[in-house]
């Protein structure tokens, strides 16, 4: 060829989305980095970390956190937090096991029982910052203390656990799918994101890209972990999860109107949205989640104590949410930046512990991980800011 | 100029309201045809945001009443208001920042799909995408896109955008409450382009401004109030600044009442 096309070149990057970068808007690229360089320290130190039984062991610790997190971003783009998510999930796993273990109920109605459980604790203290309008901090921190409190009190006089005999509850965070299933759902999202690319009404790069990216991440998942026992169903339960509420945050109306509650609550109410409903709803959803990784924490054990959901549990899904790109503020936030924060400190705390390294080694590092989180969010919003004045 | 002869789109007839032992309104008339520009000045306390206040549905007159096209009409709500095809446009804008200019003009009235829950959370976004782009086209503005956040657009463009807000719903009659102020001369000439379309296309519009530039550029009445009352009418293309000024401080003023 002897002509050259030198457009080409900037108009592809600024459709990839460079342009982007350059104004400040870094997307997840600072987490998913922050992924790759603890993945290359900890293989490093120790190679054990880039098994793929460690990567299904890291599935599996995850679950809670990642349930959690989610539940935590929501309650963020609003504008408020939930501190009670990690009582509100040891309570519901309490909830649980009391009633199959000690009341011999069936699975079927002791987790819809656990889960509403952690629905009413959601809409009373979302009601309660509604109508008292009590701040959420202080209100959910009254909850913390509460839901931990019955959380021991529902243990009774027993020391120690209480077991799990359920196999359908202990099933929960220890059964694997066939290999040839999990073939067949990366199949499956291969075919849905083929449709969706065709369908699309603008076609662009990068949007072709990102569609290509649902396939090739699931393939590779599936391929490493069939290495081991395979896909656990618990990685499904939360992936479709986080479709669901994904749906929910970014193509629904509840959507646009939860945003807009956390961006101008004055504005909102002004346009008509009843924005006491969605936020009691938000922490009512919040709070379900949290149950629901209460439930998945009790079936990691086999069995619940007083120190289920305990712990720095709803301290790392705050951090988990924020690493992941959400504002403290409101407003601002994903469900996916949520779940990569939660395998950044997932994955450190996995890291660590192979390492052999005691947990207050395990805190201060995930306190630092944070820390660069939130200053590369700061420095990134200074750039977004300037830009943003020219036009951008 | 549109004739006397039409029916106002709006007429406030002897609107009076009291807050405890302050007079704020004491009997003002005015009237607001289509395709029309009322400039409504006066001094702070004059009674200018207590009068858009009662038309716009937030307090309820004393006495008096109020008529759309004709018709003595309640308005008991900003949406009562809405629902007669009056909006209004506060001077904080009333917009969020972190939502995209077709998320903001559709804000708490998206447009649906289906009716049933939970299918009515299904934005119908082709339809918000056409309706807005139309807006936007006939308000003569221009934006980066109606995908991107608000955020980082200018003021002239954040008060075109809550204008457009006020025109998705086909509305009859905006009221703008200081549009231009901290604005620069660029976007001020922005924001005036769209004061102008919005009569061009039909509407009625009741302008409150302190800024007496805006008021000769734009309008086609001028109203000065003062303690309360609607105390005079002014032709802009008749008097000179300096005689609307007179009139809003309480020196000489010159009446064009008929």
């Amino acid at each position: 060829m002897s002509h050259s096309r030198p457009p080409a070149t900037p108009s592809i990057l600024a459709r990839l989305g460079a342009s982007r970068i350059a104004h400040g808007d870094l997307g997840f690229l600072p987490v998913v980095f922050g992924l790759v360089v603890i993945a290359l320290v900890f293989y490093n130190l120790t190679p054990v970390f880039l098994t793929p039984r460690n990567a299904s062991n890291l599935v599996l610790q995850l679950g809670p956190l990642t349930l959690l997190t989610m539940g935590m971003v929501l309650v963020l783009l609003i504008g408020e937090i939930d501190l009670s998510a990690g009582s509100v999930a040891g309570c519901a796993a309490v909830v649980l096991v009391v009633l199959l273990t000690r009341h011999g109920w069936p699975a079927i109605g002791a987790i819809p029982a656990a889960l509403l459980f952690g629905c009413l604790a959601g809409l009373i203290q979302g009601s309660w910052v509604v109508f008292v309008r009590a701040p959420s901090f202080i209100v959910t921190l009254t909850g913390l203390l509460v839901f931990q409190g019955l959380q021991f009190l529902l243990l009774g006089e027993e020391v120690g656990a209480l077991l799990i005999y359920d196999p359908f509850v202990k099933g929960i965070a220890s059964t694997y799918m066939p290999h040839w299933l999990a073939w067949c759902l990366v199949g499956l999202t291969a075919i849905i994101a083929l449709a969706a690319a065709l369908t699309a009404p603008v076609r662009n790069a990068r949007r072709l890209l990102r569609l290509l990216l649902f396939p090739l991440v699931a393939a590779a998942i599936v391929a490493v972990l069939n290495l081991y026992f395979g896909v656990p169903y618990l990685l499904l339960l939360v992936i479709a999860v986080a479709l669901a509420l994904t749906l929910l945050t970014e193509h629904s109306l509840f959507g646009v109107h939860l945003l807009a509650v956390g961006g101008n609550a004055e504005a909102a109410r002004r346009a008509g949205i009843n924005v006491s409903t969605v936020r009691i709803r938000v922490f009512a959803l919040c709070s379900t989640l949290a149950a629901l990784a209460g439930i998945v924490a009790a079936s990691r054990q086999y069995s619940v104590d007083s120190a289920t959901g305990g712990g720095n549990l709803v301290l790392d899904s705050i951090a988990a949410a924020v690493i992941g790109g959400t504002s403290l503020f409101g407003g601002r936030g994903r469900i996916v930046g949520g779940l990569l924060g939660a395998v950044v400190i997932g994955s450190v705390s996995n890291g660590l512990d192979l390492l052999g390294q005691p947990a207050h080694i395990k805190t201060i590092i995930t306190g630092l991980i944070l820390l660069a989180a939130v200053s590369v969010d700061m420095l990134a919003r200074r750039r977004r800011i300037s830009s943003g004045a020219a036009g951008a | 100029m549109p004739g006397a002869e039409t029916m106002p789109l709006l007429e406030v007839r002897g609107v009076a309201k009291r807050f405890g032992s302050v007079e704020a309104l004491r009997g003002v008339d005015l009237r607001v045809h289509a395709a029309e520009v009322v400039a409504l000045l006066g001094d702070n306390g004059a009674g200018k945001s207590t009068l858009i206040k009662t038309i716009s549905g937030v307090h309820q007159p004393d006495s008096g009443e109020i008529l759309v096209l004709g018709k003595a009409v309640a308005i008991p709500s900003p949406r009562a208001a809405s629902a007669l095809g009056i909006e209004t446009v506060y001077q904080d804008l009333a917009l969020c920042d972190n939502l995209t200019v077709v998320q903001n003009l559709f804000l708490g009235r998206e447009l649906r799909r289906f009716s049933g829950w939970p299918l009515r959370w299904v934005p119908a976004r082709r339809q918000m995408v056409e309706r807005a782009t139309e807006v936007v086209r006939q308000l003569g503005t221009t934006l980066p896109s109606l995908h991107s956040q608000i955020g980082t657009m200018s003021g002239g463009q954040r008060q075109a955008i809550a204008v457009a807000r006020a025109m998705v719903w086909g509305s009859r009659l905006v009221i703008l409450d200081e549009p231009t102020a901290a604005l620069g001369v660029e976007q001020t000439a922005n924001v005036r382009r769209v004061i102008r379309n919005l009569r061009a296309s039909g509407l009625g519009v009741i302008l409150i401004t302190h800024n007496m530039q805006d008021a000769f550029a734009l309008a086609d009445r001028i109203v000065v109030m003062r303690q309360g009352r609607a105390i005079t009418e002014m032709d802009p293309k008749v008097v000179t600044p300096d005689q609307v000024v007179g009139a809003i401080t309480g020196g000489s003023a010159i009446s064009m009442e008929p």
